[in-house]
């Protein structure tokens, strides 16, 4: 089993990465942020890219850190917990897995190549909709995360077929649609005859999307952390009844609760990624049980959240839903826990 | 000046010159289990002259798996849980190198088993109340009072003890710990039926009890301090064994689920496969702990994984009774037994049942785990408490 705690690299990695956040991507900025047009917070996506931390990932060779899917979980973990409004899960994790799979790293070295699927899309599902005829894509994908972003789309297509397709070429259009998590953009993607390259088949589609799983997973844990951090902070010093609402069981059992789940997600979320880093034929169990594990997980963390802090939590002006929409659709994303679930039944034997 | 602990090769090295000198076969097994202990090759984390050879924690598995592979006879850890757990750390922590020397070697041979006398009628959640009384006498105390839930008491050498010295401060400060000889006259042990039908656990008389005072462990009225550190002990031992994937009573299901499709419903199926991803995800989180433990000390995180093995116990023999149907209703024996130690799967679904309602209760209950989370990890303030500031003798009872 691999090392299930975190190295001291990856502890310097955390603390580089939190610190960033830290200075420059305060809650109030990201709700800023929501209500502006820029689908993203471009400068932080720059500074991200320029510490490395968006290719960590890719191989030295073709431009990357040539670190691994461990260090992107560390990462993802930051991201989740700042609940950052950055398209790394579009790019830096599913379309830099489908292009590591397929066996074309290079595209991957600036993560500007973005995984057209629809975000719900489960390990193993096939989208459909996008026709590949003569080296050209005709269709639409709808709800592709991160979109805006990309300079390229990594396409699977109904012939079996993962194609590249430049962002830039005629023939393709991004629209940006009205989201439920306002800090990771949607967009419905439509190809008309745009020329596209063949790259690689399913199998990399699905390595992309367990891979993506297995990361989500970590973002998950992150967000869930900040909700309870934030909670615990706030049921210890609002008080009602002239004690604070945090000493009375009904709350902190509740808290404590979370706190072990909370616990249980890192070890999940570490066996993961150690799986993907190393190709570990265990992977697809692993991401099953992390993504059964962390989607429940940060929702529940989110709404108690929102609950426990009362009036203000329901407000716009307090970030609780912020991570509950977060919380929320991440859960849908890459299969829900139910469809992680019943990919166990297959995965470990235990049939219906 | 001790030179640096020794490293894996070292230890590998030093178990390979053990064996050498102790053929397996040939040495009768409790001197072999006395020259290992010293050999510093008992438990390597422990001080030299202790049965260690102050040796990262993490090295110990390697130890054990070389001598098992060797034929090596064991001292059965599982007969001595206590001992090993609570009271061997506390020694070292405590202790006198009076104490340590006497006590150390023979508990972790396993010639002298021990038990603990924490638990009374009126003292359960609430240790810190409890009653049994010590009282001074010439170089010793005499010690009176009740126990119980006391496991091994019937076979056990010696016990842990914790007992009131001063009925006149609040509760957490008047107790002192100690050492019991479950020989001395006036130990009176009768065994303690449960819902299962069987007697892990005893009831522990103790009327005129001599203790010599050379037998306290710590300081005269800081037994809780004392006492804190076994506990947290207990709770890893309790939640944080090693196990493969389905190791547990998971893999009992899932088996039951592999050989009788005839017994399959979707709703069932439901509910296994959520049980099966979070007995995975509480032993991941128990093998991220013991590396952590590696690392450091006992700390809250095993409180955590008991909350989780408690409740998936629980769960798990429930649906395997349901998944059962017809064959649930049966029992296999109600015979009052006393078994040495636990063992979910090689008794009947009934009996894995039953005994899993004692995982929540057992060891701090769970309630109680929620409380040292939530005031101890997460900072929360505690519940209002009105016996704070009042004299034990004063607490209504």
């Amino acid at each position: 089993m691999s090392d299930l705690l975190y190295s001291e690299i990856e502890d310097d990695l955390r603390a580089g990465v939190r610190s960033l956040l830290d200075d420059t991507c305060p809650w109030t900025d990201v709700l800023a942020g929501t209500e502006r047009d820029a689908p993203y917070d471009a400068a932080l996506w720059k500074r991200l890219g320029d510490m490395g931390v968006t290719a960590l990932p890719v191989p030295e060779a073709a431009g990357g850190a040539g670190a691994s899917w461990r260090e992107t979980s560390v990462v993802l973990e930051e991201l989740g917990r700042a609940v950052a409004p950055v398209p790394f899960l579009g790019s830096a994790v599913l379309g830099t897995a489908a292009l590591l799979a397929a066996g074309a790293p290079d595209l991957a070295a600036d993560a500007a190549a973005v995984l057209a699927v629809p975000l719900s899309t489960a390990p193993g599902a096939r989208p459909g909709g996008v026709r590949a005829d003569g080296g050209a894509l005709t269709g639409v994908v709808t709800a592709v995360a991160d979109a805006a972003v990309a300079t390229a789309f990594v396409v699977p297509a109904d012939d079996g077929g993962l194609y590249t397709v430049d962002a830039s070429a005629p023939g393709v259009r991004a629209t940006e649609v009205t989201a439920l998590d306002m800090t990771r953009r949607l967009s419905d993607v439509a190809f008309s005859g745009a020329p596209a390259v063949r790259v690689g088949g399913a199998d990399a589609l699905d390595a992309a999307l367990t891979t993506g799983a297995a990361l989500l997973a970590a973002e998950q844990l992150g967000v869930a952390e900040r909700c309870l951090a934030m909670t615990v902070e706030y049921v210890r010093t609002r008080y009602q009844f002239g004690r604070p609402v945090g000493s009375y069981q009904a709350l902190k059992h509740r808290l404590a609760d979370l706190w072990a789940s909370v616990t249980q997600g890192r070890a999940v979320v570490r066996y993961a990624a150690g799986c993907a880093a190393r190709g570990d034929a265990d992977l697809p169990v692993a991401a099953a049980v992390a993504q059964a594990h962390c989607s429940p997980l940060a929702v529940r963390a989110a709404e108690e959240c929102v609950q426990m802090h009362g009036g203000i939590g329901f407000t716009w002006e307090h970030p609780a839903h912020l991570y509950l929409k977060r919380a929320k659709a991440a859960s849908i994303a890459l299969g829900t826990a139910d469809r992680h679930r019943a990919a166990l039944a297959g995965l470990v034997d235990l049939p219906a | 000046m001790s030179t640096a602990p020794p490293d894996a090769a070292e230890l590998d090295r030093r178990v390979a010159a053990f064996l050498a000198g102790h053929d397996p076969a040939e040495t009768e097994p409790r001197e072999f289990l006395r020259a290992r202990f010293d050999a510093g090759l008992a438990w390597v984390h422990y001080p030299e002259g202790l049965g260690g050879l102050g040796a990262p924690r993490a090295l110990q598995p390697a130890v054990d798996r070389r001598f098992a592979e060797a034929g090596a006879p064991t001292n059965h850890p599982e007969r001595n849980g206590i001992g090993l757990g609570m009271a061997a750390p506390t020694i070292l922590a405590f202790g006198t190198p009076e104490q340590r020397a006497r006590f150390l070697r023979p508990l972790w041979t396993g010639e002298e088993i021990w038990c603990q006398l924490f638990s009374e009628p009126g003292a359960g959640s609430d240790l810190a109340a409890l009653g049994t009384r010590a009282v001074r006498d010439g170089d010793g105390w005499v010690v009176d009072g009740q126990k119980v839930w006391t496991s091994m008491a019937h076979e056990a050498r010696y016990a842990i003890l914790v007992a009131r010295t001063d009925p006149g401060v609040p509760k957490h400060r008047g107790m002192t710990y100690f050492v019991c000889d479950m020989t001395a006259p006036g130990v009176e042990v009768r065994p303690l039926r449960q819902l299962t039908g069987e007697a892990e656990f005893n009831e522990v008389f103790l009327t005129g009890v001599r203790v010599p005072d050379e037998h306290r462990l710590g300081e005269v009225g800081d037994g809780w301090r004392v006492a804190t550190t076994t506990l947290m002990n207990e709770r890893v031992a309790i939640g944080g064994q090693a196990a493969p994937r389905e190791g547990g009573m998971i893999g009992v299901v899932a088996k039951l689920w592999r050989d009788r499709p005839d017994l399959r419903t979707p709703g069932l199926h439901e509910t296994l496969l959520r049980l099966w991803a979070e007995a995975e995800a509480a032993r991941l989180t128990g093998e991220r702990l013991r590396r952590q433990l590696a690392a450091g000390g006992p700390g809250p995180e095993g409180s955590a994984a008991k909350l989780a093995f408690a409740r998936l116990n629980q769960e798990i023999s429930g649906l395997e009774l349901e998944l059962l149907g017809e064959d649930g209703l049966r029992h296999d024996d109600w015979t009052m037994r006393r078994p040495a130690e636990v063992d979910f799967t090689r008794r009947s679904p009934g009996y894995r049942y039953l005994r899993a309602k004692g995982n929540s209760i057992e060891g701090g209950t769970s309630e109680i785990l929620r409380n040292i989370i939530a005031e101890r990890v997460l900072g929360l303030p505690a519940e209002i408490r009105v016996d704070k500031d009042v004299p034990w003798k004063d607490l209504p009872k």
